[in-house]
This record gives C-alpha cells, structure tokens and sequence, in this order.
C-alpha cells in the first residue's frame, strides 16, 4: 500500500470577518477517512476548498507525504479529486460524453472503463440521456462514477450523499470504503455520519 | 516522493503515482483536444452561442448602405471602418460566453484541479472559441465586404485581417472574461475592461481592410495584427488563469 498522508496544521482561516478555520489539526494515513462534522456554516466546505488550495489559510499548513502543499500544487492536485456541492457536469452532454471529458482531461480512459464505471454506480441505464434531463439524483450518481475514474489518492467529498435515496447512500459509503480499502485516503464533509468501519474513521468536529 | 515530475505534460506514458501505475496521465495535448472536441461539441449542441454575434455583424454591416448611401464609392471609403466596429463588438459580444458557463458549473474548478497547467487547458478553451467565433465571422466578413463595395481582390486581406484580428481579440478578451467571472451581468464591465486592449487591433486591422480595398501592400498592418495575436498567446492565458483561480477562492 502506498503510504500517502495527509496533515492539516494549526490551520486558521478568516473570511471578511469571520474566523472560520480555528487551530483545524488532523492527521490522516493511507486507508482513513476523515469525517467532517459540524453545524451549517461552520467551514466544513471552506476546509475542504482550503486543502485543494482554493483557498489560502492565513496561518498553519497543508502538508501532503510531509511536503507543503504549496511547493508544488500541481503535483498534489495531479492525486486529489474533489467533489463539491453541485456535481461538475455540463448539462447539454450527456453522463458518459461528461465522464469522457471530465474525466479524460486528467487521465486516458476506454470506453470500457467509463461502463465499467457507470455500472458501479447504477448508472448505466442513464449514462447516455443529456444530463439536463436527469434527476438531482441521477446527476450525483454520473458524478460519483467520475469520482471513481478519476483514480486519484486523495478523495475530498462535500455533501457526497446530498440528493441520494438510501440506496445511493449506501453506495457512497461502499465506493469510501472501497477507496480506503486500497489505500486512498477520503476527506468527507458530511450532516449523517457515514456508515462505514468505525476503525477507519477519524471524526473531525468543526465549531460553528 | 512520487514518480512524477514537471516531465508530465509532455512525456507520453508518465505513470500515475495512484495505486501502483494502473492509470496512465492523459498527457497536456490529450486534454487539449478533449476541451478542443468538448467545446466544439456543446457549440453545436447551443447554436445560439454561436449565431449571435454573427447576426449582429451581420445586421450592423448591411445597415450602413442603407443608413448612409447606396453609392458605392462612398460605401468603400468607410467599408474598413464599419466591418472593423462591427467585428469587434461582435468579438466582446461573444466574450461573455467564453468562461461564464464553466465557471457556472464547477468545470473551471476541475480545470485547475486536474494536475495540467491551468494556463495550457485555458488557452485551449480559448482557441476552441476563436474557433467558433472568429473564424466563422473571418469567413463571413466577405459577402458583409462585397455588400459595402469592396472588390473581390480586396478579400484575401479582409479575411486574413479579420481572421489575425479576431484571435488576438479572443486571447486579449479572456483576461476580461476571467476577471469578470465573479461579477453578475458582467457585460459591460467586460467591455470596459478589452477595449483599451481592442483599440490597437482594430486600428491596425481597419488599416489593413483599407490598404487591401485600395489594392495597396496591407503587409505591414497584417504583421502587427500578427504580434498582438503572438502576444495574447504568450501572456493572455496566463493572465486568465491567475484571473481565474482568484475567483475560485
């Protein structure tokens, strides 16, 4: 197994007025999840736009296999994918021409590995209808197939579970589970704690 | 550390670090021909993108014969001016479209996240829509040249000028389009924002309009068009992609 980790610092972060990161400390291996709790407004989405280097925090560090991931940003996005609120879907393509070029800008991929992956997701059935048609659901199904090729280390998830039935839930949990499993390490800003092995979680209480 | 290093844009099989090197990293001229292709594709799945600011040259050029004179001498003498104003309003008309979608729908956000230069994948969207803007408007500039009395030796210049003109109106314009991303209804700040980049084009491409309807060497103005699209290629995509990423923050 690959021995990545990821390790926030003494992390502050301010916006206008408002001290959103205070002293944000963690520190996750390969094969844990970082499960991020806190109240509505508490930073959960700031933290993770911090650690993808969006957002610069006004004092501490991220630290990627011990090196600021500042030195070389390329590189540490190179093995990270984020997931934000509204999945990165164009609405007038449908699911697999989005994967294929989402995905394809990053990586080389068959046809085979896209099918493969819509399967995975239970999404097959509607990988070729224009995502403008889809469900909120559906949209957030396409977008974890593309979570799943983009093959990346380090998965930072916010809300991964917004708009899913409970089947789709338990399909974030097992596709984190999974990706803990090999090794990668999953960041997840979540309101319902994930259902996954108790041993792999970290829990990580933002203050509101 | 990994096994990849800043060879990764151009080397062919650079192996991901993730999980033992089962993925291969498309390299940066894989992903330009996929934003190539993505663009191309959503363009004709949204033609009213492109129609638009064609339409407005299009009715602009054909209102100044019937606004001014039908007398064709007097036609070409403001023959260079018209299609030059008209195809730089018609550029910044198109301008909005270039980020505002994928800035709307997280693409841009992948965009800076994918491990390519930020720089390269937005140079690229940005030929894409020269692609779909400038050149389309390149080729229709001859029937809006022959309906204000341009002689037909004269559309070689007034295609290759508009056709310069346009790319480096496309680069220069994308510094304003990122800048602007944050901003609603950001339509006439963008303009605000090019013109004072514009102004040299279209002083140089009108020159160039004019020498070629005279029958004179329009060379010179041709070459500069020519540096002002070589400097958007070289400085222009790195200006939007620091644009960019502020407002991504």
């Amino acid at each position: 197994m690959s021995g990545r980790r990821l390790q926030g610092e003494n992390l502050h972060l301010w916006r206008g007025e408002r001290h959103v990161l205070r002293a944000v400390e963690f520190d996750l291996r390969g094969g844990e999840v970082l499960q991020v709790t806190g109240a509505n407004g508490a930073g959960k989405t700031s933290l993770l736009r911090t650690l993808c280097g969006f957002m610069y925090p006004e004092e501490g560090r991220v630290l990627w296999d011990g090196a600021d991931v500042r030195t070389d940003m390329q590189t540490f996005h190179g093995d990270l994918a984020y997931l934000g609120h509204e999945p990165p879907l164009k609405a007038d393509l449908t699911g697999r021409e989005n994967l294929r070029y989402w995905v394809g800008v990053r990586r080389r991929l068959s046809t085979s590995d896209i099918d493969t992956a819509l399967e995975n997701v239970g999404a097959a059935a509607f990988g070729n209808r224009l995502v403008r048609t889809l469900s909120a659901g559906q949209r957030r199904r396409v977008a974890l197939a593309g979570l799943s090729l983009l093959d990346a280390d380090l998965w930072l998830l916010d809300e991964p579970t917004t708009n899913l039935d409970a089947k789709g839930q338990q399909l974030v949990s097992r596709l984190i589970e999974e990706q803990a499993a090999r090794g990668g390490l999953v960041v997840a800003a979540v309101h319902h704690p994930l259902d996954i092995a108790s041993t792999r979680l970290r829990p990580l209480e933002l203050a509101a | 550390m990994v096994m990849q290093t800043s060879a990764v844009e151009h080397s062919h099989t650079p192996s991901s670090a993730a999980f033992g090197g089962r993925t291969v990293r498309a390299s940066a001229w894989e992903a330009a021909r996929l934003i190539l292709a993505r663009d191309l594709r959503l363009a004709f799945r949204k033609r009213e993108q492109i129609v638009q600011p064609l339409a407005f040259f299009a009715i602009v050029t054909t209102l100044f014969p019937l606004s001014i004179t039908p007398e064709l001498s007097r036609l070409r003498e403001i023959a260079p001016g018209a299609l030059w104003v008209a195809a730089l309003l018609a550029s910044l008309l198109a301008l909005e479209f270039l980020f505002r979608d994928d800035a709307y729908d997280g693409t841009l956000e992948q965009f800076a996240l994918s491990g390519q230069s930020l720089t390269w994948l937005l140079f690229a969207k940005t030929t894409a829509h020269w692609l779909l803007t400038g050149v389309p408007l390149a080729l229709m500039a001859p029937l809006a040249a022959a309906a204000l009395g341009a002689p037909m030796s004269s559309l070689v210049g007034i295609v290759s000028s508009i056709a310069l003109g346009s790319l480096a109106l496309s680069l220069l314009g994308a510094i304003g389009a990122a800048l602007t991303l944050g901003v609603k209804r950001s339509g006439v700040l963008l303009s605000l924002l090019t013109l004072p980049l514009a102004v040299p084009v279209l002083i140089f491409g009108a020159r160039a309009t004019e020498l070629a309807i005279k029958g004179s060497d329009f060379a010179a103005p041709l070459y500069l068009l020519a540096a002002f699209a070589v400097l958007g290629i070289t400085l222009a995509p790195l200006a939007a992609a620091a644009a960019v990423r502020i407002n991504l923050e």
